[in-house]
């Protein structure tokens, strides 16, 4: 195919994307689309995955039976919302083994969020209000996709994470109505997640290289600053009722543009996390190598049975 | 005195969900595929509604102001009655499936007594298990016939979890005090009544999986009447964690 | 353009092959297409795929995966090699040419108001 034809198709593909036509799989698509799209279902599949594990870390120390129920249901949804996206991506042609492969090896990036470790109970409180929060203000656009798979995944994954925000808050809230010592430890997780919450938006416009070319083909609706303006301006009232304080000085209502000023980013530690050099990154990739290497028996012996089974059956056939 | 069987005998059923309950949550996140995660969790929740059944039901008997969560968190470790078959660890997807597929068999065949139980509560609750457990052992059952007749190092790790747990199947059937007296009164089940149910089901299962059946000569029993395995003590440290370190508080 | 499209997927998969005998010796678990049947009268609907050894596992797995909150009642699971898809690249002769057969739609035909019940 000619540059010219390669042209040629890209405009019709890119005006099908402004008519808000969906992209299906087997579609002509350019290859920066398929690449792009790759990267970022599976970073948000990775996500997901590897999201399940600081949670998972108190599964077995939740306070109530309800709690218990309610966190190990909340994980089991990260492994199936990880589970859809992996399979969207999947339709573009990659395996699933293949995405393994590049999280185990260090080349694909996940949330940088989940390199924080969960030390206190509360810790269950505040990821699900602040790190759903932020994560919901992020998939709804995503809903409207132009990749059709991954919109119908995060459709699915939306409707299912509505209880999510709700299970953290509630976790908050029940702290912060008990001892001084339980409203200690809401605050603490606060001042520990706040932070990482805002960096978990993205860095800002100005460094962001994916913006432009991810806002033509609405994988993004609005920029990482208007997000992370939008969670913040969204998110301080909900401190208010629960009667914590924002770890930052800075934060004050503007009148004049209607939305919470805040203070510096220390965009130096989000980026330490991002190259690999958080509080639990090793600990987080040892857990899911560790999980998928000690799983490699019992796949292979799952496929065994299976081809054993289809060849009895074979022979039932024959004879 | 027939309130104090009757509790100690919804503790022995409960405690046998709770503690198989933990160790699947142990798992969340670690295990082989996405697709076992995710339902090995949806194992897990199952028994943990179970558990919180019968745990309501015995805080309701018990009265003086017991709670669901007071009686799963804060007894002492002999003073919990699961059998040693669910205590044991997940030494690796063979030994979970192994220890949830000998547990099953007996669950499904205990709930389908439980229904017929002069107890009302605990036939209903009984009515609504089995289909969760009808599922959990096809689940498991499944899993040991692909790791018995799998690969040849699949089939050596089911072997070797089978061979270890099996000293543990014989307490399913164990009869305490409470179980006896339940008993004499149409409440609680008879379980020696279909020992020898399971262990055909149990051994038609292993033999279908390519894998030997171990004599029941030696077993080993405690759990019941609380005498735990020394892994008993790190299960309730973990779990009774937060309600040990922060008495009296809600969550 | 057809061509394009298929040494794109064969490249794609014949480094998936490499990367896949490099990682260890095994057979990776094949991909599922997951019906869905939300309740009776209703027909079976495409909910997604997941990753399973045999047709019974993929059953199992649909259910845990697809139907945590009461979403079906009965659930199809189809090896996704086994689907056989039209091309895209083909929707033209395969489509439009339904487009202007306006006389298979009832507006096409003319009728006075004043006729009831058709």
């Amino acid at each position: 195919m000619s540059n010219e034809q390669i042209k040629n198709l890209e405009e019709i593909f890119e005006a099908r994307i402004a008519r808000d036509e969906k992209i299906e799989p087997k579609d002509w698509m350019p290859e920066k689309y398929r690449k792009t799209h790759i990267r970022q279902m599976s970073q948000h599949a990775h996500s997901e995955i590897v999201g399940m594990l600081p949670e998972g870390n108190w599964i077995t120390r939740a306070p109530s039976l309800r709690r218990k129920a309610a966190l190990l249901a909340k994980v089991q949804d990260e492994a199936g919302h990880g589970l859809y996206i992996y399979s969207a991506c999947e339709t573009l042609g990659i395996s699933r083994d293949e995405l393994y492969e590049q999280l185990h090896s260090g080349k694909a990036k996940y949330s940088s969020i989940f390199n924080y470790p969960t030390v206190t109970w509360a810790d269950m409180g505040a990821i699900g209000w602040l790190v759903d929060g932020a994560a919901i203000i992020n998939q709804v656009p995503l809903c409207n996709t132009s990749f059709g798979p991954y919109a119908r995944a995060m459709v699915r994954v939306c409707k299912e994470e509505s209880f999510h925000q709700r299970q953290g808050f509630e976790i908050m809230l029940k702290l912060c109505n008990g001892t001084p010592e339980q409203k200690e430890m809401a605050q603490d997780a606060l001042n520990r997640w706040w932070w990482p919450s805002l960096m978990m938006l993205g860095p800002t416009d100005a460094e962001s290289i994916h913006t432009e070319q991810s806002m033509k083909w609405k994988l993004k609706r609005k920029s990482n600053d208007e997000l992370r303006q939008q969670f913040i301006d969204q998110t301080v009232p909900q401190a208010d009722i629960l009667g914590l304080t924002i770890p930052d000085l800075d934060l004050k209502f503007n009148e004049k543009t209607g939305s919470y000023d805040f203070g510096e980013i220390d965009w130096d530690e989000f980026w330490q996390v991002v190259k690999g050099h958080g509080p639990s990154n090793k600990k987080r990739m040892k857990d899911r190598v560790g999980a998928w290497e000690r799983g490699a028996w019992v796949r292979d012996a799952a496929m065994a049975y299976a081809e054993k089974q289809e060849d009895k059956k074979e022979l039932k056939k024959v004879s | 005195m027939k309130h104090t069987h009757l509790y100690n005998y919804i503790l022995g059923i409960a405690d046998n969900s709770l503690i198989l309950a933990q160790r699947l949550g142990e798992l969340c996140g670690h295990g082989p595929t996405l697709e076992t995660d995710i339902a090995g969790t949806n194992i897990s929740l199952d028994l943990i509604g179970q558990a919180r059944n019968y745990y309501q039901y015995a805080a309701k008997i018990k009265g003086e102001g017991k709670t669901e969560d007071g009686i799963a968190f804060l007894r002492l470790e002999r003073d919990y009655k699961n059998v040693l078959l669910v205590e044991q660890p997940n030494e690796h997807f063979g030994y979970v499936m192994g220890r949830q597929y000998l547990f099953d068999v007996f669950h499904l065949l205990f709930m389908n007594q439980l229904l017929n139980s002069t107890d009302e509560t605990l036939a209903a609750i009984a009515k609504k298990g089995i289909k969760e457990v009808s599922y959990h052992k096809r689940f498991s059952g499944d899993w040991v016939k692909r790791l018995g007749d799998g690969t040849q190092e699949s089939n050596q790790k089911m072997q070797e979890a089978i061979d270890e747990l099996w000293v543990y199947t014989d307490e399913l059937f164990d009869q305490t005090e409470a179980d006896k007296a339940m008993i004499s009164e149409g409440i609680g089940i008879d379980t020696s009544k279909f020992k020898e149910v399971y262990y055909t089901e149990v051994s038609a299962l292993l033999k279908e999986a390519t894998l030997e059946v171990p004599e029941r000569k030696y077993f080993i029993k405690g759990g019941k009447k609380g005498t735990h395995s020394e892994h008993m003590g790190y299960i309730l440290a973990e779990m009774q964690y937060m309600q040990r370190t922060y008495p009296n508080m809600e969550w | 353009m057809i061509q394009d499209f298929l040494v794109l997927c064969l490249e794609s998969y014949s480094v998936a092959v490499l990367i896949q005998t490099h990682i260890h010796m095994s057979k990776n678990w094949p991909l599922w297409e997951i019906f869905v049947r939300s309740k009776n009268g209703l027909e079976h609907r495409h909910f997604g795929s997941l990753h399973a050894a045999d047709a019974e596992m993929a059953l199992e797995n649909a259910r845990d995966v697809y139907t945590r909150r009461s979403e079906g009642v009965s659930i199809w699971v189809v090896e996704s090699k086994n689907i056989t898809a039209s091309n895209p690249e083909h929707n033209g002769e395969l489509f439009e040419p339904a487009q202007d057969k306006v006389y298979r739609h009832p507006t096409f035909y003319d009728l006075p108001d004043d006729v009831k019940h058709m």
